[in-house]
């Protein structure tokens, strides 16, 4: 047997699944756990804001102002300050990415509102929607496409950013990027990079499809411009 | 029956839309609201369904004030028709149809198989009912804008400028389905238009508005052209006043000569070869063209109108199109049945003239 450094298959074999916590199935589970919450908190909670501001105009300049300010907040000190409220733990990672989502969707979510075409909301009114009804069976779905554009870039950049949280312990997949400061050995950045890569491509590509499920108006739209 | 009992509808910007407004629209019939832009024609009808609340006065829809009954069951009852058709993008045309019937709570087969009979009614091929509006012309998407207002079968129909935004001829053919429709429906119609042909072609009883909502005159078309109330529906009504009163004279009237027609095959048969003009026919009975007794060598063109059908304002156009100054009268069949000569011509406007 050798001494040399193993490639990066038998460190990947090696480390894979060795029940402890820094095993990458685990950092991976993670990364998951870490992204994909803050991406649906973050669309729960921009449908009913979004919808306010909608239907009050006047809170979307001070919420939309609000969550630009939370978007500008660099991630370091906000994991350092929340520490202090919920510790080392996942949490604290996936408090501030919800609110980076929030603050791309609920500017989507008024957009997609504000697509739907007036003569279609009036003609809703006059066949006698009542008002619930007109949001879910008219105005949400008219809005799909442009909140689900925003979706996109919100799943990509959390998946993205939940490595920062490797600074706290908590990073998923960065977990793998603070080892190679330790010790420069480049198996670990690797697999970091291409799995984070990879699991942004396939969230995208998974809204891309749901896309075409539920918008197959928009995507027909296209065949025939083309 | 539709009544407005002296509305008035003020914004709060304190614009005063519509003024007192009183009038009928009597059940089974088309009334027409016509004006010139911001007479307040759209107003007017969206009080019918209470898309817009009066702020004083009552709407009644057969004796029922408007303003007792929940908007969105009012509305259901009532389809309402607009200039861009206002579909879903994001629902398939049946299902565009079948909105109403779904907010009924019909179940969703009862639903489609209506939505699809009424695409069959307004003329439309069953085949567009899988696709979505984009992939419909603008004539296309009005007619099932059309389909989608009787989809239930409401007795009360509401059109805002519904043709206004499609080219002369679709909307020439969309005005023909709507009368043929109405002959068949006898729905209690509003339409709003500001154009005063249309207002003319559809309506049973025409309300000219004036700029601040007021009425400047009810009446049947005929005694609209004849009898204006003042001069500013005189200038609404537009210079060719005259002319267009002719739509509503009957050509059952107008003399017809049958001694000026040749057969084609016939060759220059003599009778009637003192005539300067002689309407060449086939053998089944069909115009080819004028023969000029001048020169017998070519064909001039000619014009017909369907006697008995056609006003005489499509006779004198029929007359109009030909060097002969006649026009040729044709039954339903399109065969001749007859010529109106310039003399049977000028007997018959000298009577409407003076009736
Ligand atoms: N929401 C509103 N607030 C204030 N004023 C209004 C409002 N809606 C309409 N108006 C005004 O009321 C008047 C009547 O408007 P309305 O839309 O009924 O006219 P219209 O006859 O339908 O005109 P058009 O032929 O241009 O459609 C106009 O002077 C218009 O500017
Ligand atoms: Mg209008």
């Amino acid at each position: 047997m050798g001494d040399g450094p193993p490639s990066i298959w038998e460190w990947i074999g090696r480390n894979w699944d060795t029940g402890r916590v820094d095993s990458i199935s685990n950092l991976l589970t993670d990364h998951l756990t870490m992204s994909l919450v803050p991406i649906v908190l973050a669309l729960v909670l921009a449908l009913p804001l979004g919808l306010a501001c909608v239907r009050w105009r006047w809170l979307y300049q001070p919420t939309s102002g609000f969550m630009n300010v939370v978007y500008a907040l660099p991630s370091l000190p906000v994991f350092m300050l929340l520490i202090s409220v919920t510790g080392l733990s996942q949490t604290t990672v996936i408090i501030p990415l919800t609110f980076y989502g929030m603050a791309v969707l609920i500017p989507a979510v008024v957009d997609g509102l504000n697509s739907v075409p007036d003569h279609v909301r009036q003609s809703a009114v006059a066949m006698g929607f009542t008002p619930l009804r007109r949001l879910l069976q008219v105005e949400l779905p008219i809005a799909v496409p442009v909140v689900l554009a925003g979706m996109r870039v919100v799943a990509v950049s959390s998946i993205s950013l939940v490595s920062v949280g490797a600074l706290i312990g908590q990073g998923g997949l960065g977990g793998l990027f603070t080892r190679a400061y330790q010790n420069p050995f480049m198996p670990p950045v690797i697999v970091g990079i291409v799995l984070i890569v990879a699991l942004a491509l396939v969230a995208d590509g998974l809204l891309v499809l749901a896309q075409r499920l539920l918008t197959p108006w928009v995507r027909a739209r296209k065949g025939t411009a083309s | 029956m539709i009544t407005f009992d002296s509305v008035t509808k003020r914004y709060p910007d304190g614009t005063v839309a519509v003024d007192h407004l009183s009038l009928e629209a009597p059940t089974g019939e088309i009334t027409v609201f016509v004006g010139p832009s911001g007479c307040g024609k759209t107003t007017s009808l969206r009080m019918i369904n209470r898309m817009i609340d009066a702020s004083e006065g009552r709407i009644l829809l057969d004796g029922e004030p408007v303003q007792n009954i929940d908007p969105p069951t009012l509305r259901r009852g009532i389809g309402y028709v607009i200039q861009q058709a206002g579909l879903f993008p994001h629902r398939k045309i049946v299902d565009n149809v079948a909105t109403v019937p779904y907010l009924l709570g019909w179940d969703r087969k009862k639903a489609r198989a209506r939505a699809m009979e009424l695409l069959e009614r307004v003329g439309l091929d069953p085949a567009f009912a899988g696709r979505y509006p984009f992939q419909l012309s603008g004539g296309q998407q009005q007619r099932v804008g059309v389909a989608r207002a009787l989809a239930a079968d409401p007795p009360v129909l509401l059109m805002d400028e519904p043709f206004s935004a499609v080219d002369p001829i679709v909307r020439t053919s969309l005005q023909d389905e709507l009368l043929r429709l109405q002959s068949e429906l006898n729905k209690t119609i509003v339409f709003v238009t500001h154009d005063i042909d249309e207002a003319i072609k559809l309506g049973d009883r025409v309300a000219v508005l004036r700029v601040g909502g007021k009425l400047a005159q009810l009446a049947d078309p005929k005694t609209l052209l004849s009898e204006p109330a003042d001069d500013f529906v005189r200038e609404f009504l537009g210079h060719d006043r005259g002319i267009r009163r002719l739509q509503f004279v009957s050509t059952e009237g107008l003399r017809l000569r049958t001694d000026l027609t040749v057969t084609e095959d016939a060759g220059d048969s003599g009778d009637g070869a003192a005539e300067p003009w002689l309407l060449v026919v086939t053998g089944d009975g069909r115009p080819v063209g004028w023969r000029s007794g001048a020169r017998p060598a070519g064909l001039e063109p000619y014009g017909t109108y369907v006697h008995g059908r056609d006003s005489m304002r499509a006779a004198l156009d029929a007359a109009l199109l030909s060097p002969s100054g006649c026009a040729v009268a044709v039954d339903g069949d399109g065969k001749v049945v007859g010529v109106a000569t310039r003399e049977a011509l000028d007997a018959a406007l000298a009577e409407a003239a003076d009736g």
